[in-house]
């Protein structure tokens, strides 16, 4: 077991070297380059020269990938030149994530607690109205552009409805005690009941948006699996055995449909990571999309790599640890 | 039409009742608009208290539908099941999901052929037996493991301690069909059903099982279905044998009877291709010709006419009518041994 | 001598177990019967679905629609017919009015016109960062899967890095790089990030091909390399792409509405793409919802319908659900 995560652990710092390699090319060799954003159209020549011997652009470009990983290593990966003008780029990602996190979290949440019981429930109703309905409902789910998703519950329920809120992630005027940068969480913690109930009504929307596809595809593959497993040889000696219905289903069922689905869940932060994107810029959530999302738009590179590579880190973080949960779970893998 | 037995003809060797008592049992396939495929097209047969019966037959013969139809096991949807299968005076084709529910495990347990496939490969050897316990016995977990050991070592699995915690994937396959033994015998059913239970076995495990079964059956007294498509198998474990043919039961006898002197075409058939190594050298086995795809409908013919060697005019003309009793019959125009 | 066919390993990484399901597609076909019974058992199977139905209708009358817009559409979508109409402040979005149904957009330009045109484009997007995706992943794809050794090893190496970035965010990045951003480096950006998913589902195909008894024959024959590759293996490995191509038709357009939405689109709306008029209908939401809800539901139905077909195309060639 501990070889196994080892060997992950360096996998993944593998991906995570390749990959800066890669972003740091990719950087480097824009026609104009980061000389061109930070001067937009107004550089002379000179000007230009200038900046890019200052900024060791002159170098040859390995000279220039080992300065910036001696300086990267030590947690410096430059400044941002337009998300925030002047602020330390990894800084900006540690004040970001507590938002993206908490969004993100609860939108897994309900992808999950939706997905998983509807899917078990469709693939025991094959062919009924439940399941149609909610095939189609997925189906439908996935072809919607999240951005869009969220716009429409924006414009429902907090604009026509106004049962919501329409924006941010706490009421102007409200002053919560930070802890852990997790709004609801901090409410909790230090028992301001108004401020994580406030933190979490304007939660609601924004993770609904974000769960939409997450929630399909779980939905989707939970369905499939139980299906498959429905058709188990194991599970009609368990019908044999007279057992009762839950037994069948929790021990027999779900413990053997539920492992795809983890290696699923895994995969779907990439999903979540895509729609923080659209999801925040939507709902102005100051997290790591919307830095993202302003990053891309005005080309601000300083900040665009920290947030690329930490969320490719963390995409496959989480899936080395799903990989663990799978092992721990799957007595065929955890018992080899 | 068939005429399915009505008489109780009282054998002197077996002068008890019988335990289950399958009447006219028709299992028909088919969704809407579909052409409806009759699996088993109204088969009767009796078990008696401690008697092992054997239903033989090529796949696709309708033993399996029977022993799942009796089960209550076939799939809620695209069938109907008709006839009736009486246990200890209940129809269980009547009984409610619930009642038979109740019934499974305790009374009438059964074992599948593909042992690793009818286990569940998360659960842990030990829990598998044990939940049959703890449903239809009030046992907690605690108290069934150690009953759930003694079953395991009852069953031949060396070390049966150390097997509770182990998962399917951990056991060789023999010891995998001996862990599915034991939990049907888990709750001394008063009837077991055994469809193929030594198929997909190696030759020589495929032996210890059968004696197993054979040694358990004689011990509980539990009355035995034993499905399967090898007559060796029938050879060494069974009192009764009814040979399927096409969804009917074409014959039926003591197996000393059956073996010495076989009547029905196809049972002759079974027999033949069966490898001896007693077999003078040079004889070749002889194998049924064509296939079961090659069945005419029991309605205006006898299914087997077109691979049977025995075939007459009237075969392909006339359905053959059951001659016989509960205990012995045949469904044939023109049978070995008798020349026309 | 010919390969062991690659039976599904056991493998762990995330990466390999995203790749896996890629791969249980690509085998899903490869390893059954020729291709054209398998087509035409699909087909059958097929023309009875009413969920493929539904969807091949969507996609035929929205390609019929690309094709005959400009001669529907009233006005010349670049026009800007009610741009008299248009008051920023009190009015930045005309309504409806005679001769123009929906009304205009901020601009004055007619909506109808603009959705019915825009159908070119975005079936253009659709298809254009399909085929370059395909393109890129059947070249590598081709390359690892009949070659083998170490280009396998360094292609699927490329592949597996792709897979670890979350695609669209790996688009939105592409995109980003762009100083210029126009239709093409959008569609190039959608495209990339397909490449990785196509290449390892061909790649997946050709093994299994590989080891299968018809090529095992033709090699046996004498046939040679390059022939049995063309001949025997590609047409053979085509059935899982066709699938995973009409799925990424989908995602395409709906990717475009988002890279669009976060202005890395095309600025030049005078040929309208839906996506980019969804993109760009994002500031007058408030006032007139409408303006984003038109695009909105075209791609939405397009998207829907394109799915429909993939998933009842996978279903249809897939051997599990064929018994």
């Amino acid at each position: 077991m501990l070889r196994f995560v080892l060997r992950r652990l360096i996998q993944m710092v593998g991906v995570v070297l390749v990959l800066s390699v890669l972003v740091f090319v990719w950087l480097r060799s824009l026609p104009g380059g980061p000389v061109s954003a930070l001067l937009g159209e107004r550089g002379t020549p000179e000007r230009r020269a200038a900046l890019e011997k200052a900024l060791g652009l002159d170098q040859p470009l390995p000279v220039q990938y080992l300065r910036y990983m001696e300086r990267a290593v030590q947690g410096d990966f430059g400044v941002s030149t337009k998300v925030l003008p002047g602020e330390d780029a990894l800084d900006i990602f540690f004040a970001r994530l507590p938002a993206t996190i908490e969004l993100s979290f609860f939108a897994l949440v309900i992808a999950i607690a939706l997905g998983i019981p509807l899917g078990y429930l469709a693939a025991r109703r094959k062919g009924t109205p439940l399941d149609t309905t909610t095939v189609i409902f997925s189906l439908v789910g996935v072809a919607v552009p999240v951005f869009f998703t969220g716009f429409l519950l924006k414009y429902f329920f907090a604009v026509e409805w106004n049962l919501l809120p329409v924006s941010g992630r706490q009421s102007t005027g409200l002053d919560a005690t930070r802890v852990t940068g997790l709004f609801v969480l901090d409410g909790i913690l230090t028992r301001e009941w108004d401020a994580a109930w406030d933190a979490l009504k304007h939660l609601v929307l924004p993770a609904v948006a974000l769960a939409t596809i997450p929630f399909a595809v779980i939905f989707r593959i939970t369905r499939a699996s139980v299906l498959d497993v429905l058709d188990e040889d194991y599970v009609r000696t368990a019908e044999a055995k007279g057992l009762t219905a839950q037994v069948i289903r929790g021990r027999h069922v779900l413990r053997n449909a539920i492992l795809p689905v983890v290696t699923t869940v895994g995969l779907q932060v990439g999903a979540l990571l895509s729609g923080a994107v659209l999801t925040e810029t939507v709902f102005s959530i100051r997290g790591i999309g919307d830095a993202l999302a302003t990053a891309f738009r005005d080309k601000d590179y300083p900040v665009l790599q920290v947030l690329i590579i930490a969320a490719a880190a963390i995409y496959v973080l989480v899936n080395l640890l799903v990989d663990i949960a799978y092992a721990v779970i799957d007595p065929r893998i955890r018992t080899r | 039409m068939s005429t399915p037995m009505s008489t109780h003809a009282v054998h002197p060797v077996h002068s008890s009742e019988p335990l289950l008592s399958v009447r006219d049992l028709r299992v028909t396939f088919g969704r809407r608009g579909e052409q409806p495929f009759k699996a088993v097209d109204g088969i009767s047969f009796d078990v008696r208290p401690g008697q092992t019966v054997g239903l033989v037959g090529e796949s696709g013969c309708g033993k399996s539908v029977t022993s799942l139809a009796i089960m209550g096991l076939l799939p809620t949807r695209g069938n109907t099941v008709e006839g009736s299968a009486v246990f200890d005076g209940e129809d269980l084709l009547r009984l409610s999901p619930g009642q038979m529910r109740d019934r499974r495990g305790r009374e009438i347990a059964m074992i599948f052929q593909d042992p690793l496939s009818s286990l569940n490969p998360v659960v842990q050897i030990g829990r598998q037996v044990t939940e049959v316990m703890e449903r239809h016995q009030g046992l907690s977990r605690k108290e069934a493991m150690p009953k759930a050991a003694e079953l395991l070592e009852r069953v031949g699995i060396p070390d049966p301690k150390a097997r509770l915690v182990n998962y399917p994937h951990q056991l060789s396959g023999g010891m995998r069909q001996r862990a599915l033994i034991a939990m049907a015998l888990a709750c001394k059913p008063r009837l077991l059903i055994a469809d193929e239970p030594t198929t997909a076995l190696d030759v020589t495990i495929q032996a210890q099982i059968l004696a197993l079964l054979k040694e358990l059956v004689v011990e509980t007294g539990t009355a035995l279905v034993m499905i399967t498509h090898d007559l060796g198998v029938v050879a060494g474990l069974c009192d009764e044998v009814n040979v399927l043919y096409g969804g009917r039961i074409v014959e039926r006898g003591d197996r000393h009877t059956l073996f010495s002197r076989p009547r029905h075409p196809y049972t002759v058939g079974l027999l033949n291709s069966i490898p001896r190594l007693d077999a003078p050298r040079g004889e070749a086995l002889s194998p049924i010709p064509g296939s079961v795809a090659d069945n005419l409908p029991w309605d205006s013919a006898c299914a087997f006419a077109p691979r049977c060697p025995n075939a007459l005019d009237v075969c392909v003309q006339q359905t053959p009518e059951w001659e016989g009793d509960d205990v012995v019959g045949l469904r044939c125009f023109n049978p070995m041994g008798v020349s026309r | 001598m010919t390969p062991t066919p690659e039976l599904p390993p056991e493998r762990t990484t995330y990466a390999e177990r995203r790749s896996q399901r890629i791969d249980a597609l690509a085998s899903a076909s490869a390893a059954e019967e020729g291709g054209v019974s398998l087509i035409k058992s699909a087909w059958r199977r097929l023309r009875r679905n009413p969920v493929f139905l539904v969807g091949l209708a969507i996609t035929v009358a929205f390609i019929a629609l690309a094709l005959v817009a400009p001669w529907l559409a009233p006005w010349d979508p670049a026009a800007r017919p009610l741009l008299d109409d248009v008051r920023p402040q009190s009015n930045p979005v005309p309504g409806p009015e005679a001769g123009h149904p929906l009304g205009a957009d901020d601009k004055g330009r007619d909506l109808l016109s603009r959705l019915l045109v825009g159908s070119q484009q975005t079936l253009l997007v659709g298809v254009l960062a399909t085929f370059f995706g395909l393109l890129g992943g059947l070249v590598l794809g081709t390359l690892a899967g009949a070659v083998g050794g170490w280009i396998d090893s360094l292609v699927m190496r490329i592949v597996d890095v792709m897979l670890s970035i979350p695609s669209l965010l790996l688009a939105f990045t592409l995109a980003a790089l762009a100083t210029r951003p126009s239709q093409w480096t959008l569609i190039i950006a959608i495209a990339t990030v397909q490449v990785p998913i196509f290449a390892r589902l061909l790649r997946g195909s050709m093994l299994a091909q590989r080891a299968s008894d018809h090529v095992l024959a033709a090699r046996s024959l004498g046939v040679k390399q390059r022939a049995i590759v063309f001949r025997h293996m590609l047409p053979n490995a085509l059935g899982p792409v066709i699938v995973q191509a009409t799925l990424v038709l989908a995602v395409a357009i709906i990717d475009a509405a988002a890279l669009s939405f976060l202005g890395l689109g095309n600025p030049d709306d005078r040929r309208p793409e839906w996506g980019q008029m969804l993109g760009k209908a994002q500031p007058f939401l408030g006032e007139a919802p409408h303006l984003a809800f038109y695009p909105a539901a075209c791609i939405i139905v397009v998207a829907l319908g394109f799915t429909l077909m993939g998933e009842s195309l996978r279903e249809a060639l897939d051997p599990k659900t064929r018994r």
